[in-house]
């Protein structure tokens, strides 16, 4: 792992939360839409706080991808859980607000399962079936990508 | 909120899970066909790079999947918290991931990942308790 791809996790972090908290604020202004009336979901792209969660979530989904390029799975989406830590150390050092000791716990928590998964490998060995997926066991993603152009007809 | 307005909330809940987790599946499994983004980057700059993902239709399916998961969140948020809404999404999604990396991208889920699902779903239910 190097540093620019900790800087990507830490886009997929950041962008995820504030994205989604953006979101909340606009949908709390737009009030409640009606399953028989869906354009309500549209005609919520108008608000500002709404697009400005779309433009931090379209930040996410480039970081998002990016990291997918070199990482598994199942190691980028427990980083994103850590944009959740930091909204409430947010919350509490900026917006001053109270955290409760089982908040405390569930950031405990979640800083543990992000330590976990980020000291171990970012890309697994996979046993492929399909042809298409016929990557034979590389050592790095990068060595992945290099072996799948050299298996390319000219 | 009685229990036919619960239930509705957590079928919407479960709705974005599944949209979710499919969406997440299928970018996984488009990003892994095309490689590593900096390789294709410094062969074919960030051109390249971009028509790589847009020449991908298992790409497009995964969009397709996220874009509906993110209006099921916005029909989610209108009727119910984010507080709740947000995290019982969030923290499912971590597992059914687990589950489908596990089973369908064929991810060497280890311990250590396991581990981390639970801690990181875990965390989130109290976090937003």
């Amino acid at each position: 792992m190097t540093f620019r791809r900790y800087l990507i996790l830490g886009a997929v972090m950041v962008g995820a939360s504030v994205g989604d908290t953006f979101l909340s604020a606009g949908m709390k202004q737009v009030g409640p839409v009606s399953l028989h009336h869906l354009v309500g979901l549209l005609i919520a792209l108008k608000n500002p706080w709404v697009l400005s969660g779309i433009v931090f979530l379209i930040l996410f989904f480039a970081s998002y991808l990016t990291a997918l390029s070199w990482a598994d799975l199942t190691f980028v989406l427990p980083a994103t859980g850590f944009g959740y830590v930091i909204v409430a150390l947010l919350s509490k050092f900026w917006l001053h607000e109270t955290i409760s000791p089982g908040r405390w716990f569930g950031i405990a928590l979640i800083t543990l399962g992000v330590g976990f998964v980020t000291r171990g490998p970012s890309y697994t060995n996979h046993n492929h079936d399909g042809p298409e997926d016929a990557i034979t066991l590389p050592a790095s993603p990068g060595e992945s990508a290099a072996l799948k152009k050299e298996d390319q007809p000219a | 909120m009685n229990l036919s307005g619960e239930a509705a909330v957590w079928s919407m809940i479960g709705v974005i899970v599944l949209l979710a987790t499919a969406g997440d599946v299928l970018l996984a499994g488009a990003i892994r066909q095309i490689g590593d983004f900096d390789v294709i980057r410094s062969h074919s700059g960030l051109k390249g790079a971009i028509l790589a993902v847009l020449s991908n239709g298992r790409f497009f399916s995964g969009v397709l999947c996220m874009a509906l998961s993110f209006f099921s969140l916005l029909f989610a948020l209108s009727w119910a918290d984010v507080s709740l809404v947000a995290p019982a999404s969030a923290a499912l999604t971590f597992v059914t991931n687990a589950f489908a990396a596990k089973w369908i991208l064929k991810e060497n889920v280890d311990g250590r990942r396991w581990i981390a699902a639970v801690c990181v779903c875990t965390g989130v239910f109290f976090l937003h308790r």
